[in-house]
């Protein structure tokens, strides 16, 4: 997959293949995190900047891995590397921003075990795309997450004004409207690169 | 879970947990994402039950085993390196047995590391208790998943496709509602799930009380 173009798979990963509209990746997250556009907002970032730091160290193992010979532990080091990721993350915001890491809570060592992370690391590795092309892709995922959440918060902030019905409220509600929202994107089917 | 003073659930009971009282998919909603992912048939959706079981059994039984040889700073880290383990195994297995399956449950089958249930698992109940009652607990809670997935597999397969398990079940005359196979789809038929169990538990909150009973019973 040398020949797509950095930008179609930019686009691809925002819109068109959005991680977490259309390829169900990350939403534990997506349905925790976006209650409040004021969290919603740094977990994107947070998530993007983990993905960014995943996708770098992915691409240098998997060279690795397929230098020795030693396909079976890719996803067991890929797992080891986003969990240290985030544990740096988790450090830094801690000691700069208090607030906001109480703010994000369980769910910040949670980006752990968000399949989004993990996703990108292993996409890029089926893909086999380039050093370049992977960097694109993990931040157009990262946008991609991002852009849903806030999305998603918005949407949500709105309904906490509105009357709703006692039966749809909680989950169910999230859900519809995360339905609403990936039929949205569906339009935007076929821009950038496909599968 | 061993506190003292709080009555030991039965074993019978402590399968059941998982298939009733805290069914991961409609009462916890964890691990939603494989669920919507591979749900657009039966059969994927059954696999992928069966596959997200056997590791959940394994590395709760594992982790269960080495609880007290575990030091507490770093068991998270050495929970999910077990999980990756058997992910890795399962991986492989699949791989073997099926390569039609494989490449339609595609990365989904590695992503199985990283579902919620699997850690959560581990962390709440594993951690803590002996490995008897931790494989039935396990072994309720894969089942109460695979049920979910086969729940919600089953009706967008229906609705999308106009089969169940391949076969045709309308006739060629069935015009087959094809957004329930793409991914608003699998949004739309686990919102209304979650909603028919919502308005079922305000419907009749007396009702549900003698259907638990029977259950645990």
């Amino acid at each position: 997959m040398g020949d797509i173009s950095v930008g179609q798979i930019f686009l691809a990963a925002v819109l068109s293949n959005n991680f977490v509209l259309a390829m169900f990746l990350g939403l534990c997250p997506f349905l925790g995190v976006s209650g409040q556009l004021k969290t919603a907002a740094p977990m994107g970032a947070a998530t993007t900047f983990v993905m960014l730091v995943a996708s770098l160290c992915a691409y240098g193992l998997n060279w690795l891995v397929v230098h020795f010979d030693l396909e079976f532990l890719r996803l067991i080091s890929y797992i080891v590397v986003i969990a240290s990721a985030v544990q740096l993350v988790e450090m830094v915001l801690k000691k700069y921003s208090p607030a906001l890491f109480r703010a994000l809570g369980i769910y910040l060592p949670l980006i752990t075990t968000n399949c989004a992370v993990l996703g990108v690391a292993l996409f890029q590795t089926a893909r086999e795309y380039s050093f370049a092309q992977s960097i694109t892709f993990a931040a157009g995922a990262g946008a991609g997450f991002t852009l849903a959440l806030v999305l998603m918060a918005g949407l949500r902030e709105r309904l906490h004004l509105s009357k709703v019905p006692n039966v749809v409220q909680g989950t169910a509600l999230s859900l519809m409207l995360a339905g609403m929202l990936s039929l949205a994107f569906m339009g935007f089917a076929g821009l950038g690169a496909g599968e | 879970m061993a506190i003292p003073g709080q009555k030991q659930l039965t074993h019978m009971e402590e399968f059941m947990e998982g298939i009733w009282k805290q069914n991961p998919v409609f009462v916890m909603v964890l691990g939603m994402c494989p669920v919507l992912a591979v749900s657009v048939s039966a059969v994927n959706a059954l696999s992928m039950g069966v596959a997200t079981t056997f590791v959940l059994v394994c590395s709760t039984l594992l982790v269960s085993l080495i609880r007290k040889v575990v030091p507490k700073e770093v068991r998270i880290a050495t929970y999910i390196v077990i999980i990756a383990t058997f992910v890795t195994i399962v991986d492989y297995l699949i791989q073997a047995i099926s390569l039609k399956l494989y490449d339609a449950l595609g990365a989904f089958i590695q992503l199985i590391v990283v579902n919620c249930i699997i850690l959560g698992r581990a962390e709440a109940h594993a951690s803590k208790n002996p490995p008897l009652r931790t494989v039935v607990n396990a072994m309720g809670m894969g089942l109460g998943f695979t049920i979910g997935l086969f729940a919600l597999g089953s009706v967008r397969e229906i609705l999308g496709a106009g089969k169940l398990f391949g076969v045709s079940l309308f006739g060629p005359d069935f015009q087959p509602w094809v957004v329930m196979v793409l991914p608003p789809g699998g949004f739309f038929v686990l919102g209304t799930w979650l909603l028919l169990f919502n308005w079922l538990k305000q419907r009749k909150p007396a009702a549900a009380q003698p259907v638990e009973a029977h259950v645990h019973g």
